[in-house]
């Protein structure tokens, strides 16, 4: 096994946890600020993708298209949240779960009318379609790398958000006790609707990064919001750096896994078998971490902390 | 309002019981699988009723119990076909009455696993985890190739009951009516036993259950447990119905479905399921016909439906519950 | 001398930095109703929540009818006799008041694995539980939703729960709270006879109920026993006094 494919790995696994820590973290501030359970963030990430591959391939340009993927998503959540969003604060759960879920039928729905069955096509902007040298010899795309350094950029964003601006103590404060925000005067209602278009927001982020690795197609959205459950599972709820940690966690041990069980299994099975059960087993890999780590932390290993 | 709701439910199995009876008779066998698939649905939905609408356990995983029930049923016909054993020389055998026992067995296996865990945690971690449990069971079925993966798994002739001629629609349709009957029956019973009030008190308030001396991780598990396998039989008859194990029984969209079922025909009513069934199916049918973007409609109705009429359609007609 | 009924030694719980039980020690013997007063944030209701089984102290023994029970649960403690009242009502809402008092008879009575047969006649069942309902004056309100109830009925419905729990002795959190004096009076007047079924360990605020009821009162202040012993001693002494300040004593 060699330097270089196992570092490519783990370069590929922060990638995928920097994509699940977007999403993750808007899930998390949704849920620990207005305690919401959001099943469409899934269709946000989406439409972050969708409009950034339209707008990419109308203009020609894929920054105009990331552009637009941010202002399409955090439009998309302010009117989900005023419209929709709104009327579930403070009930139960399992009416959060409906009504979000079925904002996935139609935006999933409302998303192929518009664009058709057929997936979209966004292409790496030329910038980044480079490639760097590693460490043992190979080459790794430009791009991955410059995900993964967004993701740094956005961590470092929302701490400074989170610790050092106004918004960011409403927030925290929002988190701790709600009543008392509203009766100190805080206009909570902007509040909601603002965290949830900066969750909104990040989702589409990652979405429209995403779309230039991956299609961009009707559905893409729900494996990857229940992978981010599984991250705030292990995180914690409503913390941030839970996510943060859990996400790398996810991404990386999923994608070694993906790489080394198929190896292992190789080492007393014929390649062939050890393909296909090291390949099944890989795909559960996460959910026993996740099922582990609960047995130890039933609420997650940062639950409660900012 | 018991009385109301009693009628209603009365109503719906009598017209689930003509309509593909009268359908049988005019020789139109499409509507007798329709009405099949509607009380199989029914069925799924009444297991999950167990867990949410008795224990208001939120699982958005039940598709898991589902799929395994439909891959028990595969699996044992695809063994049998083949006269190979499926391991330790246990044959596979396409007797139905055998096929129910087993999926049962690991739907209640699979749920008493996923429970132990999952019932540790409460609220939004609940649905998380039996959300992600389930998707773990869904890849798992795809990337396992011995049986279908992507592709599913076919049965090539429906599995077998004694002295009914099970390749007919109408036959088949009142095996499952009855198996229907018989689960619904169960639910009556149970929301009215000891155990019934012990699950119910747990939904309520919890810790006034565990200060009278019943603990309620017990509870919640024997209902998850129950519920699991009695939506694993319901995927047993969803394969035999389709002669195909589809991996998108075990997808997140067959457990948000099975949810709304659960809702649409309100949650905890006897025949919340049965309603919510025949509303969705027919609005499947229907709707579908129209046009291919039927779910965007669904997907408003629920809405409304969320936002606007809480018990569901059985609440809408019915009025409120009493427990007395 | 009879083992207490009620034994706890050296009771401590932290949150963090703050000692909410320091080395409690407290009993409750067969036949007395022993009061716990102190002013607010002095920890009774932690206290109240570790012998109940709510949260587990950091140190210390609580021994129970003979057995020690400090790592058991709260179901455990109930079904051994442990009967609890609420300083908030804490019921199951939805249903009646009987179905609230049967679903206690149910747990001391046969197992709650039974799926078959109905609740609702069952003789068993509401036998016993409407004779708890009529010692506390609810028998009349038996078919009420307890949502539906007043606040003075609902006080009285946990009453009626822990007497059908068959209770070996009773932790009451509060149960005047909220009563007008009338409510007062009566509940004084039936606690007053319940002790001889059961003793009672009484956390309450309302001073007239405890200087009428209480055997022997113990003061907690800030987490610490500062003071236990008969009404009386409590009035004359000097610290409880200083302790409250400005209250009634």
């Amino acid at each position: 096994m060699q330097l270089a494919l196992f570092i490519e790995q783990v370069l590929n696994g922060l990638q995928l946890g920097v994509m699940l820590f977007l999403m993750a973290a808007g899930l998390t501030l949704i849920f620990g600020v207005m305690g919401l359970i959001n099943l469409a963030h899934g269709s946000l990430y989406m439409v972050g993708a969708f409009a950034c591959a339209a707008v990419a391939a109308w203009t020609g340009s894929f920054w105009l298209g990331l552009v637009a993927s941010l202002a399409a998503a955090a439009a998309a959540g302010a009117v989900v949240e005023l419209a929709v969003v709104r009327r579930l604060y403070g009930r139960d759960h399992l009416d959060q779960v409906l009504a979000t879920f079925a904002l996935i039928l139609v935006f999933s729905e409302g998303t192929r009318w518009l664009f058709g069955s057929f997936p979209l096509y966004l292409d790496i902007p030329p910038q980044l379609a480079g490639a760097v040298a590693l460490p043992g010899g190979s080459q790794y795309p430009l791009y991955r790398l410059a995900i993964i350094g967004v993701g740094v950029l956005v961590a470092v964003g929302l701490y400074l958000l989170i610790s050092r601006t106004r918004l960011g103590m409403r927030i925290r404060a929002g988190e701790s006790d709600r009543e008392m925000i509203a009766a100190l005067g805080v206009d909570v209602a902007t509040l909601y609707t603002l965290v949830f278009a900066l969750g909104a927001a990040l989702a589409g982020l990652a979405g429209a990064m995403v779309g230039a690795l991956q299609s961009v197609q009707v559905g893409m959205g729900e494996p990857v919001l229940i992978l981010a459950f599984v991250v705030i599972v292990i995180g914690g709820i409503g913390s941030i750096k839970g996510a943060l940690i859990g996400a790398v966690l996810v991404g990386v041990v999923d994608t070694l896994g993906r790489f080394l069980l198929p190896q292992l299994f190789g080492l007393f099975l014929a390649p062939s078998q050890a393909g296909l059960v090291g390949g099944a087993l890989a795909s559960m890999l996460i959910y026993v971490v996740m099922a582990l780590i609960l047995a130890v932390r039933p609420r997650g290993l940062f639950a409660g902390e900012g | 309002m018991r009385g109301r709701e009693a009628i209603i439910g009365i109503l719906l199995m009598v017209l689930l019981l003509a309509a593909p009876v009268v359908a049988s008779q005019a020789g139109e066998p499409f509507y007798v699988t329709l009405a099949t698939r509607i009380a199989i649905l029914a069925l799924a939905a009444t297991g999950l009723n167990i867990a949410l609408g008795l224990g208001g356990l939120v699982s958005f995983g039940h598709a898991a119990f589902f799929g395994v029930g439909g891959y028990a049923a595969g699996i044992l016909a695809a063994h049998a076909m083949s006269m190979e054993p499926i391991a330790f020389g246990i044959p596979g055998t396409k007797q139905m009455l055998v096929i129910w026992l087993t999926a049962i067995a690991a739907g209640g296996l699979l749920a008493l696993a996923i429970g132990a865990i999952s019932l540790r945690t409460a609220g939004v971690y609940f649905i998380m985890i039996t959300l992600a449990f389930a998707q773990m069971v869904y890849y798992f079925a795809i990337s396992w190739p011995a049986y279908g993966g992507e592709d599913g798994l076919p049965i090539l002739l429906r599995n077998q009951f004694p002295g009914v001629n099970t390749l007919r629609p109408l036959p088949f349709f009142l095996i499952c009516y009855a198996l229907l009957v018989a689960c619904l029956a169960f639910f009556a019973l149970l929301r009215g036993s000891r155990f019934g009030a012990a699950l119910q008190a747990s939904r309520q308030n919890e810790t006034r259950l565990a200060a009278v001396g019943i603990p309620p991780f017990r509870i919640r598990l024997v209902a998850f447990v129950i519920s699991g396998a009695m939506t694993a039989l319901a995927g047993a008859l969803f394969a035999d119905l389709n002669r195909f194990v589809s991996p998108s029984m075990l997808s997140w969209q067959m457990s948000g479905e099975l949810i709304v079922l659960v809702i649409l025909g309100g949650v905890g009513r006897l025949a919340g399921p049965v309603a919510g069934a025949i509303v969705y199916v027919l609005l499947e049918y229907f709707l579908g016909g129209m046009t291919e973007r039927w779910q965007f409609f669904l997907g408003l109705v629920l809405l409304g439906v969320v936002l606007f009429a809480r018990g569901g359609l059985v609440g809408l007609v019915a009025g409120r519950a009493r427990h007395g | 001398m009879a083992e207490p009924v009620l034994a706890v030694a050296g009771l401590v719980k932290s949150f963090g930095a703050l000692k909410a039980t320091d080395h409690v020690d407290l009993d409750l013997k067969a036949g007395e109703i022993h009061a716990l007063i102190g002013p607010n944030g002095a920890g009774k209701s932690t206290l109240i929540n570790q012998i109940a089984g709510v949260l587990r102290p950091d140190a210390g023994s609580i021994r129970f009818a003979g057995e020690e029970i400090t790592h058991l649960g709260v179901a455990e403690r109930a079904r051994r006799g442990l009967g609890r009242t609420f300083q908030v009502s804490s019921l199951t809402p939805e249903f009646s008041a009987l179905r609230n008092v049967m679903l206690a008879v149910q747990a001391v009575s046969g197992s709650s694995f039974r799926f078959i047969r109905p609740v609702t006649g069952d003789r068993r069942l509401t036998g016993p539980a409407l004779a708890a309902l009529e010692r506390v004056g609810l028998a009349d309100r038996a078919r009420v939703p307890a949502a539906e109830l007043s606040h003075g009925e609902r006080r009285q419905l946990e009453i009626a729960i822990a007497l059908a729990l068959g209770s070996k002795a009773f932790l009451l959190d509060e149960p005047m709270a909220g009563m007008g004096p009338e409510g007062s009076k009566r509940l004084t007047g039936f606690l007053d006879g319940l002790r001889t079924e059961a003793p009672i360990l009484l956390v309450e605020h309302d001073m007239n109920a405890v200087f009428a009821l209480a055997d022997r009162i113990t003061v907690l202040v800030y987490g610490k026993v500062i003071a236990s012993g008969t009404v009386e001693e409590i009035r004359a002494d000097a610290t409880v006094r200083k302790a409250y300040l400005g209250e009634e004593a």
